[in-house]
């Protein structure tokens, strides 16, 4: 590790301030942070605590709409009732030890092309609110380890449509328990969308066959004669792109059979 | 009716009290006074040339004391292998120079060139960043096949990348070929015994010092084995005298092999206490532990079985290929040839076995023992080949072994890889075994995983090992450069409590525990008052160390030893006390009496006696209570044991969970059984954690690419089933005072093969024709082959 400042603001507008210093980072639960730290991968001059800004905390419904503050953590999602898919997706993120420090706005904004937050929010389409606008979920999530967010700008929130069924399915790499391969789907009245994690190059996408599919039949056995294509999936020494490409297909299936 | 104390409780573990409340004292919670840092710079490039070096930059920087280079060790010594090998044709192995510090070439990722000294750790590793190396690089060597047939070598000084070509045993070899050659069925199997990475969860952690006044060091190291380091660094390495070095192995947090080696580490930071006249700590980070820790494993291996048309094993033909990595660690000769070749007739009659063993230089770390050593790959090798024989022939697995053991009328058993068994009941095991394993309910249990959409499969294995290394004499003979013998010295003071000296070392093993009970039993009195000493060369007489499930076999008998020496004097003083002859002493639940009389002294009041001895026959009779005994044995013990597994496979991801695991072992008689389970324990998660988990994986330019744990995956508790151990079955080795056995690798050994076998098990009743997959068997291979 290297030395840096921290700050610890108590409102979104003292946040912002504070990432204007530069090469200040913005910290969440820290559980990528740091230990990239740790590892001296990176040299921020000031982090930018964001766990005591009180607006970014907590969770509330709106009728069908959840909203998740950006300092959430795991732990407290895991615990909320209102959107039973996202909850049980949250319990499964890392351990008891990740899931009461890391927060979905940092994982949102780190955007891991294994992180499980990426497929519940595309799935959903989540509107991601930041310090400065809000971002449909389609046009947020930009790559590997690359979104839609500019220089100083902070996750304040993460809005969420409830659907009428979803269900998250995800085959751990059985040593990270990353998301090898997952798929959120969510089922709404104008149809259906299949996000999958893990497996892509370019970090979590949509699988709109699928989608297609399942909107005109939602059962497991609309996505027959599907296949997702194995180019540009990751080969790595955990499984091949052929295979990724397969799980993709039984772990929509899986999450089909089992949403409510 | 379980005993309470003494030889067969179920003794509470007492080291455990502060272990599990935070107050162990490690290597690294030592603070010595006026401490300083080593970091060291290490290769981040498999293989090059060192062109130059640059320190001065990092030599002016805020806190920092010193900066060494392999330069500064160019004229000590190599740590060196400590088992010569020969090859076939009668050469000795080739043994390049093992430096402290790499210097002219780097030779695997993480092989430390450079090491600085600071005030603080944060300064020594600011001050690594700013040295300057040139090094050229070279392409890696990785590959063993490759390695063999280029001219690219890890040690070009030897011209080679084999190390040895061994044979075992090479008079039996036409033999064996010709029995292969006109067997009625051979069953031939490659496989690769894949390489681990041992991970203790206290890295590896040194701390140098130096008295100037009297030229004393003392060095305070995370060793399996304080004495062997303390000479390895005395002859060997630096040229300290053995009476100025003290080596202290505190509380050790698991080795599983790894920390029986000196590690160029420890030299260093003795030689920079000296140079600076301050103690010098390095604590290894887990990254470190990964790079450079001795690894275990890495075995290819050809296997051939000939059987007749009975299904009588004929003989076994083995061809491996071992991968030592870039230098020769200090058993890395030793474990894939007499701790693997020798265990290559299992537990069958078989009447040829030969095994060829090519060790191969690769740059790669250094690859060594590892819980098991040897016979782990041994057991894989033969009970893997033996399931696919049953296949093929249309044999139960379980009967075809049954009718190849060793029956219990046969002992000693002079198997065909050179052992000389003593005792065992191989059957009596697999009885045992079917029973605890509930064998006759499997149909019923796959008929419901099925169900399910799942795949079930049923796997066994028996499995013999050879531990308690063992008799100095015949070890000799075959290349150690070391006597295997231990030592012990039992202490009794004068107010009847006792200190043992043991130079076994416990780093998880429960000694503290265990010792005490055997004492206790001899001397009829509470162990509580026993106390365990271990771990420092200035205090304990002499040792080699916690290795290859040898401590109570070895170590226990040297403390039986001393202890009946302790009996015999204090029956000499009781004698006196009493006015009778020592002959007509009984001792009883600590207490020596005149046989037929009422007349007696308690075991505290001779002790008293022993140090304040008055109206004491001082010409008969020295005064104190204190004997020493080194215990050298007459052979190895013979471990044996029957499992079972059961697997469910998810044919569509190809995902295996451990359903069941069963462990039958015979590891003659039992001192604690609760230690003993938990050590089966320990080495099943480890077993299952080859077979299922555990990759280590460098590519083509010799970067690990599991070197975290975010790709390296150790088991965890949802990983594994509850397991069902039993070791009711022993048969008491016949050769050491206690009658046992090692009981500390055996999980280790017998599980990998009977989790694949069940594996295979499994795809084969979904009408897949598929043979073998090396472990790890991951989610990825498993579909992979059934495609």
């Amino acid at each position: 590790m290297y030395n840096f400042d921290v700050e610890k603001p108590g409102t979104v507008a003292d946040a912002v301030a504070a990432m204007r210093t530069e090469d200040a980072q913005a910290l969440g639960g820290g559980q990528t942070l740091i230990p990239t730290l740790k590892q001296r991968l990176a040299s921020p001059s000031t982090l930018v605590s964001l766990k005591g800004v009180a607006e970014m905390q907590g969770i509330t419904r709106d009728g069908d709409s959840l909203r998740i503050g950006g300092a959430t953590t795991h732990a407290t999602v895991a615990a909320d009732g209102n959107y039973a898919a996202l909850s049980a997706l949250a319990s499964h993120i890392g351990d008891p030890a990740v899931r009461n420090r890391g927060t979905i706005g940092g994982s949102l904004a780190n955007n891991d092309p294994a992180a499980c937050y990426p497929a519940a929010a595309l799935a959903s389409g989540a509107t991601i609110v930041t310090t400065s606008r809000e971002i449909a979920a389609d046009d947020y999530f930009q790559g590997m380890f690359d979104t839609a967010l500019e220089e100083g700008e902070i996750i304040t929130a993460v809005n969420f449509p409830i659907p009428q069924a979803a269900n998250y399915q995800k085959f751990v790499q059985p040593a990270s328990r990353f998301a090898l391969v997952g798929v959120f789907v969510a089922k709404y009245a104008d149809g259906v969308r299949v996000a999958v994690t893990g497996a892509s190059n370019e970090g979590v996408f949509r699988w709109t066959e699928a989608e297609a599919a399942l909107s005109a039949n939602f059962a497991a056995s609309a996505l027959e004669g599907l296949s997702v294509s194995a180019d540009n999936m990751i080969a790595d020494l955990h499984g091949s792109a052929t295979y990724r490409a397969h799980l993709v297909k039984v772990m929509t299936g899986r999450a089909v059979a089992a949403a409510s | 009716m379980p005993k309470d104390t003494g030889i067969g409780a179920a003794t509470v573990r007492r080291e455990d009290v502060r272990f599990l409340t935070g107050t162990g004292e490690y290597t690294d919670d030592i603070t010595l006074a006026k401490q300083t840092y080593a970091v060291f710079a290490r290769s981040t490039v498999a293989h090059g040339t060192i062109k130059s070096i640059d320190t001065s930059a990092a030599e002016v920087m805020p806190g920092v004391l010193a900066v060494f280079t392999g330069e500064d060790f160019a004229e000590v010594g190599g740590n060196p292998a400590g088992w010569l090998i020969n090859s076939r044709d009668g050469e000795p192995m080739k043994e390049p120079k093992r430096p402290v510090l790499a210097h002219g070439k780097v030779r695997h990722v993480g092989d430390a060139y450079a090491a600085v000294i600071a005030e603080t750790v944060q300064q020594a590793r600011d001050a690594v960043e700013a040295i300057e190396a040139d090094i050229e690089e070279f392409d890696a060597i990785v590959d063993m096949n490759a390695a063999l047939s280029g001219s690219n070598y890890v040690h070009d000084e030897i011209g080679t990348n084999q190390c040895f070509d061994w044979g075992w045993i090479e008079d039996n070899r036409e033999a064996t070929d010709n029995a292969i050659k006109n067997a009625h069925h051979v069953t031939t199997l490659e496989l690769v015994n894949n390489r681990l990475v041992p991970n203790a969860m206290e890295p590896r952690a040194s701390i140098g010092s130096y008295k100037a006044s009297t030229g004393e060091y003392t060095l305070h190291t995370t060793s399996q084995n304080p004495h062997l380091t303390r000479l390895l660094i005395s002859a060997f390495v630096l040229g300290i005298p053995e009476n100025m070095l003290t080596v202290i192995a505190p509380d050790v947090g698991g080795g599983f092999g790894s920390k029986i080696y000196h590690y160029g580490e420890e030299a260093l930071v003795l030689a920079a206490a000296k140079r600076l006249n301050r103690p010098v700590k390095w604590t290894a980070d887990r990254t470190e532990s990964f790079l450079t820790d001795a690894h275990g494993r890495d075995h290819v291996t050809k296997i051939e079985l000939a059987l007749d048309k009975d299904g009588k094993f004929l003989a076994f033909r083995t061809d491996t290929k071992a991968n030592v990595g870039a230098y020769l660690s200090n058993f890395s000769t030793a474990t894939p040839t007499f701790l693997h070749g020798t265990l290559m007739a299992g537990n069958y009659t078989v009447p040829l076995v030969y095994v060829n063993v090519k060790a191969v230089f690769t740059n790669t770390a250094p690859v060594d023992a590892y819980r098991g050593a040897g016979r782990p790959e041994a057991t894989y090798s033969i009970e893997r080949v033996i399931d696919k024989a049953a296949r093929e022939l249309g044999m139960d697995p379980i009967e075809l072994r049954r009718k190849n053991f060793v029956k219990p009328d046969q002992y000693p058993f002079a198997s065909a890889a050179g052992l000389e068994y003593d005792a065992g009941n191989y059957d009596a095991l697999m009885d045992k075994m079917e029973e605890v394993a509930d064998v006759a309910g499997f149909a019923a249990r796959r008929a419901e995983s099925e169900k399910n959409g799942k795949l079930r499969g049923f796997g066994v294995n028996a499995y013999i090992e050879a531990c308690g290394i063992a008799p100095s004499n015949l070890v000799g003979v075959l290349g150690s450069r070391v006597g295997l013998y231990d030592a012990a010295t039992v202490r009794v003071n004068a107010t009847g409590n006792l200190s043992v000296m043991v130079g076994a070392h416990s780093h998880g093993q429960g000694h503290e525990t265990a010792f005490p009970q055997v004492v206790a039993e001899m001397l009829g009195i509470d162990p509580a008052v026993i106390d365990i000493v271990h771990g420092d060369t200035s205090k304990i007489p002499f040792g080699m160390g916690t290795y290859g499930s040898r401590s109570l076999a070895v170590c226990g008998s040297a403390v039986v030893r001393a202890t009946e020496k302790i009996i015999n004097k204090a029956k000499k003083i009781a004698g006196h006390m009493l006015e009778a002859s020592e002959h007509d002493i009984t001792l009883a639940d600590g207490v020596f009496s005149v046989s037929g009389t009422d007349k007696s002294v308690t075991f505290g009041e001779v002790a008293l006696k022993a140090y304040i001895p008055h109206e004491y026959p001082l010409e008969d009779i020295e005064p104190g209570l204190e004997e020493t005994a080194f215990y050298d044995p007459a052979n190895f013990t013979y471990p044996s044991g029957a499992y079972a597994c059961e697997v469910e496979v998810d044919p569509e991801t190809g995902k295996v969970t451990v359903e069941r695991m069963t462990a039958v072992d015979d590891f003659g008689n039992v001192i604690n059984p609760m230690i003993v389970t938990g050590q089966v324990q320990g080495g099943l998660a480890q077993g299952i954690g080859q077979a299922l988990l555990e990759n280590t994986s460098y590519d083509e330019n010799g970067q690990l690419l599991s070197a975290s744990y975010m790709d390296y995956t150790m088991p965890r508790a949802d990983d594994l089933p509850m397991f069902a151990v039993d070791h009711s079955q022993g048969t008491p080795c016949t050769h050491n005072p206690l009658g046992v056995k090692g009981c500390g690798e055996a999980g280790a050994i017998g599980s990998p093969p009977t989790v694949v076998n069940a594996v295979i098990d499994a795809l084969q009743s979904g009408g897949k024709d598929v043979t073998h997959i090396d472990m790890p068997v991951s989610p990825a291979r498993v579909w992979e082959a059934m495609q």
